[in-house]
């Protein structure tokens, strides 16, 4: 159930995000969200693509530090509250979240959220047994 | 003005007749006492019996900062523990340092050093110094307050940092002596010009500057914004600390060395032969009156030039040219001494890490601000890839960088294979 995200390291340099994203489009390797956290020295960009090994692959390539992270993909209804209701499900149990961000869907009412948690098999377990829509890699690789 | 008129004017020849007198015994006693010379000199199938001539020094073998740290921390004490009193150190993780003992009677020596600089820059009892040199581990605050103390002047131990506090105390308690590094001082003026301060309606009439390099045009803007007079003051922890040598305020170009105490030699860096006095190259110290740690032809590392021409104020020991360069890669960031090999020490402690890196080092206002630059390595990376572990890496750089070595850099880290392989692992953009 877990989602595998490509963590990209960023200098704090004009350009490099674009050059990252370029070696993606020249490889064919369709984006289907992205994130960038920056610091004052350096960002790291979070990006959920159609496939992984190839993503990973490449940006290795061209030589970017990158790494596999294992994120949760959660389904919530576009309306409020939605995104509190899983923070209060998974805060309850002990796990924290280290970020999040919003996956952009093609068509269709409900987001879903990208999750960073600390302990992803734990929150994917309690999800799932809330009733909460997680949604695998795979089906997010093809949306 | 003189400290010690007579050991300050000594004729020449008398100086040199002194100079060989305490060499020789200074050789005979590290050979027997410090196995580091001993190894050396047999090494080098020299006896100190065979040293006739202050001519012959040069047959001698070197001993280097490394030599010092491959010693740490004790190696090269020629005398027991019971007779020191004193240890001061260079900055740097363990093996990377250097620790320096002190018996009283070099404390003695060191002080009398230190008051004869002080008296050759026209101070004296009737004067208050600001000491604005860091007291601790580093030779300076302490060296210039048992010297000040020696001469009968009030001192304020100041000692380095906190700008708004010293320039109330500047203005308050109405120093007339100011003692720091250039930078430093750069820094209070610019300070005080912020704070609507002006330095030249304060007490203050002359400045003791070392511990860095510093240029004519530093000088001047110092003159200028504290009205005072700047004379340079040099000293080498590894040596003694400051108080090697001083200029005189009567000619106010170039440092006078005190010859009694020290031999002084200029080197080609490269070859280690010994070359004609006035000509430009690396100094090397021999130390004639030190007893815990004496040092034999030690290469300072700086590269400088003897200045033989008689001075008018009286001194005959021979005067040597400001430093601006160094033979090695060490670094002066405000006056703190590094070395990029103990930059990678440290990084190699923290877990993950290659020591990949580059130091920049500029000019950031009157002060100098370095960069140190990291590869971020597949280690850390893959980790987690999160933003939290990426800033506690650097903030553990920090810390560990200000805890062994007294400097506080920006971290920046950058993509791998970004810096160079080899080579130039440091960036100096300082103008002197
Ligand atoms: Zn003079």
């Amino acid at each position: 159930m877990k989602v595998e995200q490509i963590s990209v390291f960023l200098e704090n340099k004009p350009g490099t995000l674009q050059q990252a994203t370029r070696v993606l489009k020249d490889a064919n390797i369709n984006i289907r969200t992205l994130s960038v956290a920056e610091t004052a020295d350096f960002g790291i960009l979070r990006l959920i693509v159609n496939d992984v090994e190839k993503a990973n692959k490449v940006l290795k390539d061209s030589g970017f530090q990158v790494s596999k992270t294992p994120v949760v993909a959660v389904e919530v209804p576009d309306k409020p509250g939605g995104l509190h209701s899983v923070l209060e499900a998974v805060s309850q149990e002990g796990i924290n979240v280290e970020y999040l961000y919003a996956f952009v869907e093609k068509s269709g009412e409900n987001a879903v959220i990208i999750f960073r948690f600390d302990n992803p098999e734990k929150a994917i377990e309690i999800l799932t047994k809330k009733n909460f829509t997680v949604v695998p890699g795979k089906k997010l690789y093809e949306f | 003005m003189f400290y010690n008129e007579e050991f300050e004017t000594l004729p020449r020849e008398a100086l040199k007749a002194l100079q060989l007198k305490r060499l020789q015994q200074v050789l005979q006693r590290v050979y027997h006492t410090v196995g580091f010379y001993k190894k050396a000199f047999d090494r080098a199938q020299i006896k100190p019996s065979d040293i006739k001539s202050l001519n012959d020094l040069k047959k001698l073998p070197f001993i280097t900062r490394k030599d010092m740290s491959d010693n740490y921390p004790y190696g090269l004490f020629s005398v027991p523990m019971s007779s020191i009193v004193r240890l001061h150190a260079t900055s740097g993780t363990t093996g990377r340092s250097a620790v320096f003992g002190y018996t009283r009677h070099d404390i003695e020596t060191w002080s009398e050093l230190v008051a004869r600089c002080l008296v050759a820059a026209g101070i004296t009892k009737n004067d208050i110094i600001h000491n604005a040199f860091s007291y601790g581990l580093f030779t300076g605050g302490l060296g210039l307050h048992y010297g000040a103390e020696k001469i009968d002047a009030s001192v304020i131990p100041i000692s380095g940092g906190n700008a708004k506090r010293q320039l109330m105390i500047l203005r308050d308690f109405g120093p007339t002596v100011i003692c720091c590094t250039p930078s430093y001082a750069l820094y209070l003026a610019q300070e005080a010009r912020t704070m609507n301060m002006d330095l030249k309606t304060f007490k203050l009439r002359v400045g003791i500057f070392g511990a860095e390099p510093w240029s004519k045009a530093m000088r001047e803007e110092i003159e200028k914004s504290f009205g005072i007079t700047a004379l340079d003051i040099y000293g080498l922890s590894e040596v003694i600390g400051p108080g090697i040598a001083m200029e005189c305020i009567e000619a106010h170009n170039g440092m006078h060395i005190f010859e009694d105490h020290f031999i002084v030699e200029t080197i080609n860096p490269q070859t280690g032969e010994v070359l004609p006095e006035g000509q430009e190259g690396e100094l090397v110290f021999t130390s004639l009156s030190r007893e815990a740690i004496p040092l034999v032809r030690y290469r300072s590392g700086d590269i400088s030039k003897l200045i033989t021409e008689p001075c008018r104020c009286g001194r005959t020991h021979i005067k040597m040219e400001r430093a601006l360069k160094r033979s090695d890669d060490m670094l002066i960031i405000s006056g703190v001494n590094i070395f990029p090999a103990q930059v990678e020490a440290i990084l190699v402690d923290i877990e993950g890490l290659e020591p990949r890196y580059q130091l920049i080092v500029d000019k950031a206002g009157a002060l100098d601000a370095l960069e140190l630059q990291v590869e971020v390595s597949d280690k850390i990376f893959s980790d987690s890839g999160s933003v939290k572990e990426l800033q506690k890496i650097e903030q553990r750089i920090v810390k560990d960088m200000q805890d062994y070595l007294g400097v506080e850099p920006r971290v920046k880290l950058v993509g791998p294979n970004t810096l160079p392989k080899a080579g130039a692992k440091v960036i100096d953009k300082r103008r002197i």
